[in-house]
């Protein structure tokens, strides 16, 4: 299949490997950024591939596992109500909030819960159900942003009602900085999401990298993609440079979609965000403009106030920043499986936990 | 009351899933689970879990097996719920090695339900039963509130005669066995979902839905020596790999190159992110053969699937019973069972 095939190829993949071996002569601690990219490097066992002085250290980047316990437990309240049809994209229905329920206990339990592909979706069904309240849950990176962005617009201009988002949309240079800035960071060079700098661009990246004079490569998610990522930011470590460079060209540009980012300032603004696991990141999250409050779903319905504590046993912390690895964990594989999951990395099929998992849960 | 009433309790952990999710219908791990609840009320010392059980009866080895058929929608390309709910059933009992003879059908009809849809599924059942050689011989009708049902339901029961003494079932799997795959992978599953979604693509992915039977009374009459014999349809290749494997105490390991899937499908898998080695087939089998059988089953598996029937990966000794995949570029990893569904994913 094109642009699928020429990226996953073998002959490729040995060269990549084999200049990577050539030109690395210390060890480096790469950081991949995005849960597509910790998908894709379990999945082909990438990783393996490289010489030892090579560690890749899988970062926070899946949307679905950083989501706090706060707004998933919001979520299960909403879609529980008999009121509301809960749209939301399939990944996120087998998250735990803080009683271990999920989306999919709330379907079974009769709550319309509904998977949607795009939030337009959810647009339709509230106008195919004007007496119901739709509501949309907005996760995601930058990638998911636009859409979400377009439906608030869109219901907007339409005059939809019944329509309102639960916003958890995380944006990815603030935990790129706090990783950085950690007294005990340990990452060398940084692998960045390519499908967020579609939309973004990668201007934003260059005073990342000069504060903290550490490499990032834009980078796609197929294996020729990442390797070659590996490769670009290995020869900038070797060489003592420090840059922001585009693996990704075919799909990113420097500018990014400026339409795109045009629609999302006009829609949102950014907010400090609580990540699961992390904690609190200045900057880190989005909140609907003061024109379009009236699509949160946070102002349209009431809420228990509860404090709501993440589970002690699970160190996705220390994982999604890199200090552990999934199955250096006591609950990794034991009384932490997808089945039943401690924490959100365990979750979705993104999540480092649960790519070692299914991939490699007795090859060690 | 016997002991076993006593201390009857229920296997599935109720703290995490008191109430059926979809996902135990899914073909993974909480299907398992599900499962071992009946087993544990039904089961007894000898049960062998396969597609039909085999029975003993008056000097005769008859294969009995019964399924249900829900599908959304009730017509999608390359078939439909009443062509399904026949072949389905009658694959069951090929997959026993048995020549498939009788059926039973059950309809759940929802009030409001169109006859002139009744009796195009009735048609499209009887020309099934034709093609596959089977009697569709006794039934029963049922008719549920308006809401309660999804427009039809129906259950086949099917009985069929073995007339060899092969032992087709997971525990004759040995090391060393090719594994045979009739042809592409994950077409049904996609077709459906195509059709559910509203996803065009330019070409129409239709199902392969199909009867099995006469490949596996081809393959028996040419006294090929079959292990065990799998039909592929709820969580796919990579559901049936596993549950074979843990059954044989064996390793299985299958290479990617060798999976023959069509470019349309692939397409639509990349799009949705499914894993195309876990979506449902409809008219596949994987045959595990041993090696001196391998190019006789192969010939006899292409004159009836002539396009893409190959042989896949092979069985190995391996403590772990693991199915490990060699990925397109080299490098191997663990096929695992999935929880439940796939879930498409966020990007």
């Amino acid at each position: 299949m094109k642009f699928v095939d020429e990226y996953r190829n073998a002959e490729i993949t040995r060269k990549y490997v084999a200049a990577i071996a050539r030109i690395t002569t210390r060890p480096w601690k790469i950081m991949e950024i995005c849960g597509g990219q910790t998908h894709s490097i379990v999945k082909y066992g990438i990783d393996k591939l490289l010489p030892p002085e090579i560690t890749l250290i899988h970062g926070p980047g899946c949307p679905v596992c950083v989501t706090s316990v706060d707004l998933i437990d919001k979520a299960i309240a909403l879609a529980a109500n008999p009121e509301v049809i809960f749209c939301s994209f399939g990944d996120m229905l087998r998250i735990p909030g803080s009683h271990s329920q999920d989306l999919l206990s709330v379907k079974a339990g009769g709550g319309d819960v509904r998977i949607v592909y795009s939030p337009l979706d959810a647009i339709k069904i509230a106008q195919q159900n004007p007496e119901r309240q739709v509501v949309f849950f907005a996760v995601g990176f930058e990638t998911t942003v636009p859409t979400t962005a377009m439906a608030v617009y869109r219901a907007s201009q339409l005059g939809i009602d019944n329509f309102s988002l639960l916003v958890a949309h995380v944006l990815v240079p603030p935990a790129m900085e706090l990783i950085l800035a950690a007294p005990n960071n340990c990452v060398d060079g940084f692998l960045a999401a390519g499908h967020v700098c579609t939309v973004t661009g990668y201007q934003e990246y260059q005073a990342i990298a000069q504060k903290y004079h550490t490499p990032i490569v834009v980078t796609g998610f197929e294996p020729v993609d990442i390797l070659q990522g590996i490769y670009m930011c290995l020869k900038q470590l070797e060489t003592g440079r420090v840059e922001v460079e585009n693996q990704y060209a075919r799909s990113v540009s420097y500018e990014g979609n400026q339409t795109a980012q045009r629609l999302i300032s006009e829609v949102f603004e950014t907010v400090p965000r609580q990540w699961r696991g992390i904690g609190t990141i200045e900057t880190s999250g989005l909140r609907l403009q003061n024109e379009y409050s009236k699509f949160d779903a946070l102002n349209r319905f009431r809420f228990k106030d509860t404090t709501v504590q993440e589970t002690t046993d699970c160190i996705s912390g220390a994982i999604l920043q890199g200090i552990k690895k999934p199955h250096q964990c006591q609950a990794f594989g034991k009384h932490c499986t997808p089945e039943h999951p401690l924490g959100a990395p365990m979750v979705s099929s993104e999540g480092a936990c649960a790519a070692y998992y299914r991939y490699r849960q007795l090859v060690s | 009351m016997s002991d076993r009433q006593f201390n009857l309790s229920c296997p599935i952990p109720l703290q995490r899933y008191p109430q059926i999710l979809m996902a135990h219908g899914g073909g993974g791990k909480l299907m398992q689970q599900l499962i071992q609840l009946f087993l544990t009320a039904f089961g007894t010392a000898d049960t062998i879990q396969h597609d039909a059980v085999t029975l003993q009866l008056a000097g005769n080895q008859i294969a009995f097996t019964t399924d249900s058929y829900v599908v959304k929608p009730l017509f999608f390309p390359g078939g439909d719920i009443g062509s399904l709910a026949v072949n389905g059933t009658v694959n069951d009992l090929a997959m026993a090695g048995a020549r498939p003879l009788y059926l039973s059908a059950s309809f759940i009809l929802e009030e409001g339900l169109s006859i002139a849809t009744l009796w195009q599924v009735v048609q499209s059942m009887q020309q099934a039963a034709v093609q596959a050689g089977v009697q569709i011989v006794t039934g029963d009708t049922k008719v549920v509130d308006r809401g309660k049902g999804d427009g039809i339901f129906i259950n086949t029961t099917g009985v069929g005669i073995i007339e060899h003494q092969q032992k087709i079932a997971p525990q004759s799997v040995q090391p060393g066995d090719l594994i045979l795959l009739n042809g592409d992978l994950a077409r049904h599953g996609m077709a459906i979902m195509a059709v559910r979604e509203g996803l065009e693509f330019e070409t129409t992915i239709e199902s392969d839905s199909a009867p099995l039977a006469d490949l596996v009374l081809e393959l028996i009459a040419a006294e090929i020596k079959i292990h065990c014999l799998r039909d592929l349809t709820r969580g796919g290749l990579a559901s049936v790999l596993n549950e074979i494997a843990v059954a044989a105490r064996v390793g299985i390991e299958i290479d990617e190159s060798l999976m023959p899937i069509r470019e349309d499908v692939r397409g639509a898998c990349e799009i949705l992110g499914f894993d195309p080695l876990y979506v449902a087939n409809e008219g596949r089998l994987v045959a595990f053969i041993p090696q001196q059988d391998r190019d006789r089953a192969l010939k006899i598996m292409r004159s009836h699937f002539p396009y893409n029937a190959a042989i896949i990966g092979q069985v190995v000794e391996d403590r772990n019973f693991l199915v490990t995949l060699k990925s397109q570029i080299g490098s191997k990893r663990i096929v695992d069972l999935l929880s439940g569904e796939q879930l498409p994913r966020i990007c």
